[in-house]
């Protein structure tokens, strides 16, 4: 840029720049898609918000009406179930798909890679009525290791035996849903970590291995350190994933009042309370069940906003 | 610490296309050896056989053997990761580890050799490391900010100053001032002249006035024919090579009468 250039060209010319009219449909486009995303979003929250209207009059006037005698006796339950299933199952999603994800991106042999990848993308299309019966299935089997766990660890809350010592005699439990949960998200987290590794720069896996690094060493010094935001979001994803999830929480959990202990039957999800009461639903009751999908909302915004505050703080330039 | 490079015979193949053939070189220590020639004539290829870094690329090997001081780089038994603790190398594009720090990346080859350096010593061997790469007084005040934040020229420096931390017996260099002006270039070429004290430098470049200025000795590599594999033509004292070379092909090609 010269300096000298402004003071000798015309005023008027240099304040109207060059506008192509391609440019202009375009960001008109992605102006409008931009706000259309966000006016869908604004009326799902209005929409919960005038349908849940009535439970929060009744709050104000007459708690005793709503289930549990009280809104938030009745919300904070669901809120506690669905965080610790989710929770969980990230817990227990996580190191398998990292794992999962450094073998067939970086480890397996050539040929079985792209197998591999395939397979985990393949278990991301079965739907959750199907992983809710294969849970059901998984069930039964996985009572005598709730009944060693309330044995031998029942001093922690957590595998507690309930009022007469026993566990879930269906082992239909919070632990159960939480494993089902761990291995629905287990794909979409594996494959965009999958595809976060795949995008380390070629120059930095060099720079490493040249300077004597093991094959995991350079995992350590460049895939990972590299990978580090696209991990924070794939695992976001998978947290949203699981808090939302409902069909096969629903099938699998016998729900009921909340427990600590994830080993006896209790506890509920808001998305699989709201599943399995909408259909006989009607009056406050209705309205109730639409609140806490709205607490839910909250919650999943949260957790997105969270994320992408994590994704921005650890974000590095590769070159 | 210097060690003498002995290469016998070597063909280097990436998958079934081979790409250098036959080549013999006895590399002395404690000199500069300069690779030069046309694009695609198997440089870079060469120079990476030297620690074994192009075995990274599926399917790549060699058939021939690599002596260092005697031993066979390519023996039985021979762990790259060894041989490449050993060789150091320095790439075309400065390629420090973006999460680390400046001192961080210099100690990031003894991190891997030696987990448990003291916090003294540590600082100590970051100094003189960087001192070494002539890098120092740039960055002395901010040893600890990332080491994206150099410019180019300080950044291949930096990626210098890494490769000898780990007091390496060879260095290998890959087009190192291709993507750097001309005062950081010159500041390489001094520091390769100093590194020569102490190392034995294998250096690749297409800027034949720096053949000239930095090494001792030039091996001048050709090819007949894309999908040939590439040769080494003639490799002599790089004055030799310069004025008087045995080869119409090499006289061609350092005068700029190429093609
Ligand atoms: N990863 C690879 N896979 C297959 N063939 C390769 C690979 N790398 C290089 N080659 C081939 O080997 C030959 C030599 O390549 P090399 O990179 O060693 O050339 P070079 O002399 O360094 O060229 P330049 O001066 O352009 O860097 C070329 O024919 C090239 O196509
Ligand atoms: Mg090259």
């Amino acid at each position: 840029m010269a300096t000298s250039a402004p003071a000798k060209s015309e005023p008027t010319a240099q304040s109207r720049p060059v506008v192509r009219i391609g440019d202009r449909v375009f960001s008109a486009l992605t102006l409008a898609a931009g706000i259309l995303i966000l006016l869908t979003l604004a009326g799902v929250a209005i929409f919960l918000l005038i349908q849940s209207w009535p439970v929060i009059g009744a709050q104000t006037t007459d708690p005793e009406q709503i289930t549990g005698g009280g809104f938030f006796k009745y919300v904070w339950p669901l809120i506690l179930g669905t965080l610790i299933s989710a929770v969980i199952a990230l817990i227990v999603a996580t190191p398998f798909a990292l794992g999962i994800a450094l073998f067939t991106s970086h480890m397996s042999p050539r040929r079985l890679a792209p197998f591999l990848g395939y397979t985990i993308d393949l278990l991301a299309a079965i739907p959750s009525v199907v992983y809710g019966l294969w849970g059901l299935a998984l069930a039964g089997n996985l009572v005598p290791v709730y009944r060693w766990l309330a044995e031998n660890l029942g001093w922690i809350p957590i595998f507690a035996p309930d009022a007469e010592g026993t566990v879930s005699q269906t082992g239909r439990t919070m632990l159960t849903a939480s494993l089902v949960l761990a291995i629905m998200i287990l794909p979409i987290i594996t494959s965009l970590v999958r595809e976060v590794f795949l995008q380390t720069p070629r120059l930095q896996e060099e720079a490493a291995l040249a300077l004597g690094a093991t094959r995991w060493e350079m995992i350590r010094m460049a895939v990972l350190p590299f990978g580090a935001s696209g991990i924070s979001s794939a695992i976001m994803l998978g947290l949203g994933r699981a808090l939302g999830e409902t069909m096969a929480v629903a099938m699998i959990l016998s729900s009921g009042a909340f427990t600590w202990s994830l080993v006896v039957t209790g506890n509920q999800t808001i998305a699989s309370e709201i599943a399995q009461n909408f259909p006989e639903a009607a009056g406050l009751r209705l309205s109730e069940l639409i609140s806490i999908g709205l607490v839910l909302f909250v919650i999943t915004l949260l957790v997105n906003m969270a994320a992408r505050a994590i994704v921005a703080r650890t974000t590095v330039k590769g070159n | 610490m210097s060690k003498q490079i002995e290469i016998k015979d070597l063909d280097i193949y990436y998958g079934s296309f081979r790409a250098v053939e036959g080549v013999s070189m006895l590399i002395e220590p404690r000199t500069v050896t300069a690779l030069i020639g046309p694009s695609g004539c198997g440089k870079s290829t060469v120079l990476r056989s030297l620690n074994r870094m192009h075995e990274v690329i599926p399917g790549a090997y060699v058939d021939g053997s690599v002596m260092m001081d005697g031993q066979d780089i390519y023996g039985a038994g021979v762990d790259p990761v060894n041989v490449r603790r050993q060789v150091g190398m320095v790439f075309q594009r400065a390629n420090p580890f973006p999460t680390m720090s400046i001192k961080e990346n210099v100690l990031a080859g003894v991190r891997l050799n030696n987990q448990r350096i003291s916090r003294k010593d540590a600082d100590d061997l970051a100094e003189r490391a960087l001192r070494g790469a002539n890098l120092w007084e740039e960055v002395k005040d901010r040893l600890d900010l990332p080491g994206s934040g150099l410019s180019g020229g300080q950044q291949q420096r930096l990626c210098i100053a890494r490769a000898i931390a780990v007091q390496p017996e060879v260095i290998l260099m890959d087009e190192p001032c291709s993507a750097l002006d001309p005062i950081s270039t010159l500041a390489i070429e001094d520091l390769i002249a100093e590194l020569k004290n102490e190392y034995t430098v294998v250096i690749v470049t297409h800027n034949m006035q720096q053949a000239a200025r930095v090494s001792d000795r030039t091996g001048f590599f050709n090819i007949a024919g894309t999908g040939k594999p590439g040769k080494l033509i003639e490799y002599n004292d790089t004055e030799i090579i310069f004025s008087n070379p045995e080869k119409d092909d090499t006289q061609n090609y350092v005068s700029g009468r190429f093609g």
